[in-house]
């Protein structure tokens, strides 16, 4: 048995191999605009995925602190005017902060929680001191919320008695190498002598400045938190569901929680008017392709007049026609897209060649995700067939024996 | 013996088309055509030029409704037919031999006379296949079934055109001028063929023509003149 098309797509097929150049214009057209929409679709998903990642890569998703105290009227007195003032927030610990980190720990979509104390110190050196932020954490947890071994340029990721890890900034300020010995001193008068354990580039010359990890025990210590912890740092599964997690602890302990997502309002508005324009840009395409698959059938019609004319006179009926059209317009989308995609697949390899990061790494990498090709198929099959739709009906419409003689 | 009863083909009571209706420029073609066609039959359609011969050929074939008046195909009353069931009618009752020969040039001679079978089936099988074969065989271009419209003769292209009129079998042949822009041999030729399929199939034939020589040898004239049948008459051999 011969394999054999239906009527419609038989005759849809021919018609568009004899029309060689049109199809090949309509053809390139829509390659083109299938390309640009998934170049640049993959391209701004993977970058702004980098901008998450590089901002997420030296921060907690959720960071829960104790609640800001605030002064309360000591009497009610409606109909005295009073001024309030904003109170100082000392430094304090969480209450309970086991039983809230154990909370946090068994929400769903919460993958690691992280007891942090944190206060201001400075770091002495000779004749040179230093403003910084004394960490105490446990290497072990905290490796779950910053990935810090990632990070090490000298050394390890591990604080245990007296022993540090500090920023290559503020190495490189004091004159610290390995092993160095470095004081810490703290607004409370008390003061620590430190061994330098490790040394890390967060990538953050700022953090890089500031930051000094210490053990738990101690930072509580030199911090005045016997036992307590000024902030437990939580890593998400899904790091846009942060803002959703935050609200539910937020719910459940009435403590000071934000996500990621609030810290870095600006980035999430950057990104979200990126995404706005890319859409507007994809838009437009999709548009004009439409426009060129409607164009090119409409005159398509025109010149294909007879052949309808008489396919009507054989007995194919309207809705025959109407399909015969509609498929071209389908199957220059469908292969539009195919073609489309391998050439984005092009540029990305292009590009990805010659724009590369300040590290000499390629600034994205040349793949395509296969969801972005299916949702081109989708989509300019779908646009091919909508934009058919008008000369489609057209030629349904025309009238055999006008058709015919003309 | 009593006379066989033999069933109209077609049959057109009071037919009469108007073009251009409820406007200053209303034109009636048409004005009440009375005619039959009975199985078997081949008559000839002759007349001047506007004398309405292609739009009466045009209603006889169910791609113009008419104005008024009846027309049967088949004993078939078409008046309450819809569009979908017209054009079925059309597709599997009435073969069609256009002046030019009016082929798909996209598809091969072989594809073409499958192409009122692929209508009215969906697709292609090997039945029709064959018979189209067995038709291109029949008008003599066999060897040229995997040629285009474009590779063939005039004369071919209008012998592919018969053998793709004759594909479902119809019990009506329509012709419009088929011999028209053909020299008199081929003419000749194809008129021939039109007969010999005639005479095998038994279906009823109506030929337009302007060649009093080619009206002479079919068996029935019919003269249109002014949208009126003039005259109807056995042909003199």
């Amino acid at each position: 048995m011969k394999f054999r098309l239906p009527f419609a797509p038989l005759v849809a097929l021919r018609f568009l191999r004899e029309g060689r150049m049109q199809t090949l214009l309509i053809l390139a057209g829509t390659t083109g605009g299938v390309a640009v929409i998934v170049f640049l679709t993959q391209l701004i998903t993977q970058l702004q995925a980098q901008i998450v990642d590089r901002v997420l890569g030296s921060q907690a998703h959720v960071v829960i602190r104790p609640a800001e105290e605030v002064n309360r009227r000591a009497i009610d007195d409606a109909g005295f005017a009073s001024i309030i003032e904003p109170r100082a927030q000392r430094l304090r610990s969480i209450d309970q902060w086991e039983n809230i980190a154990r909370l946090a720990a068994d929400m769903p979509g919460v993958t690691a929680v992280s007891p942090v104390v944190t206060g201001p110190a400075f770091a002495v050196r000779g004749q040179a001191s230093k403003s910084v932020a004394l960490m105490g954490v446990d290497a072990e947890r905290y490796r779950r919320i910053v990935r810090m071994e990632e990070y090490m340029v000298a050394g390890r990721f591990a604080v245990d008695g007296t022993r540090a890890v500090i920023g290559s900034e503020l190495a490189k300020d004091l004159g610290i190498r390995m092993d160095d010995k470095l004081r810490v001193a703290l607004p409370n008068g008390r003061d620590e002598l430190l061994q330098v354990g490790g040394i890390f580039d967060i990538g953050n010359k700022d953090l890089n400045r500031r930051w000094i990890f210490v053990t738990l025990p101690l930072a509580q210590s030199l911090l005045d938190l016997p036992g307590g912890v000024s902030n437990l740092d939580l890593t998400v599964a899904d790091i846009f569901e942060a803002q959703p997690v935050a609200d539910r602890l937020r719910g459940a302990t009435s403590l000071t929680v934000e996500s990621w997502m609030q810290t870095n309002a600006q980035l999430l508005a950057a990104l979200r008017n990126q995404s706005v324009s890319n859409n507007l840009i994809r838009s437009f395409v999709v548009i004009i392709v439409a426009l060129g698959i409607a164009s090119v059938l409409v005159v398509s019609v025109v010149q294909k007049q007879k052949e309808i004319g008489i396919l009507r006179a054989m007995g194919a009926s309207r809705s025959m026609i109407l399909q015969v059209f509609l498929i071209q317009g389908a199957v220059v989308g469908a292969v539009g897209s195919v073609l489309g995609s391998a050439l984005a697949f092009t540029l990305l390899n292009v590009f990805s060649a010659i724009y590369r990061n300040a590290d000499g790494q390629p600034l994205f990498a040349a793949e395509l995700e296969p969801r972005f090709i299916v949702m081109a198929a989708v989509v300019a099959t779908f646009v091919g067939l909508l934009s058919a739709l008008i000369p489609a009906r057209r030629a349904a419409r025309m009238d055999p024996v006008q058709a015919i003689r003309s | 013996m009593s006379t066989p009863v033999i069933a109209p083909v077609i049959e057109l009571a009071g037919l009469t088309k108007a073009y251009n209706l409820g406007t200053p420029v209303e034109t009636e073609v048409l004005h009440g055509i009375d005619l039959s066609l009975a199985e078997g039959e081949f008559a000839a359609l002759i007349g001047p030029s506007g004398s309405g011969k292609s739009t009466l050929l045009n209603i006889i074939g169910l791609l113009e409704r008419p104005t008024g008046g009846r027309l049967s195909i088949g004993g078939r009353d078409t008046a309450s037919l819809s569009e979908a069931e017209i054009t079925q009618l059309r597709g599997r009752s009435i073969g069609f031999v256009f002046q030019f020969h009016h082929l798909l040039p996209a598809f091969t001679a072989l594809e073409n006379v499958m192409m009122p079978t692929i209508i009215a089936r969906g697709r292609a099988d090997d039945e029709a296949e064959a018979t189209a074969l067995e038709l291109l065989d029949a008008v003599g271009l066999k060897a040229h079934a995997l040629k285009k419209p474009a590779a063939l003769s005039g004369g071919q292209q209008q012998r592919v055109a018969i053998a793709r009129a004759l594909a479902l079998r119809p019990r009506l042949i329509l012709a419009d001028e088929p011999t028209g822009n053909l020299d008199t041999h081929t003419a000749d030729d194809i008129f021939a063929l039109l007969r010999e399929f005639n005479r095998q199939s038994n279906c009823a034939c109506l030929i337009v023509t302007h060649d009093p020589r080619l009206a002479a040898r079919c068996d029935r004239i019919v003269r249109l003149v002014d949208g009126h049948i003039a005259d109807d008459s056995p042909a003199s051999a």
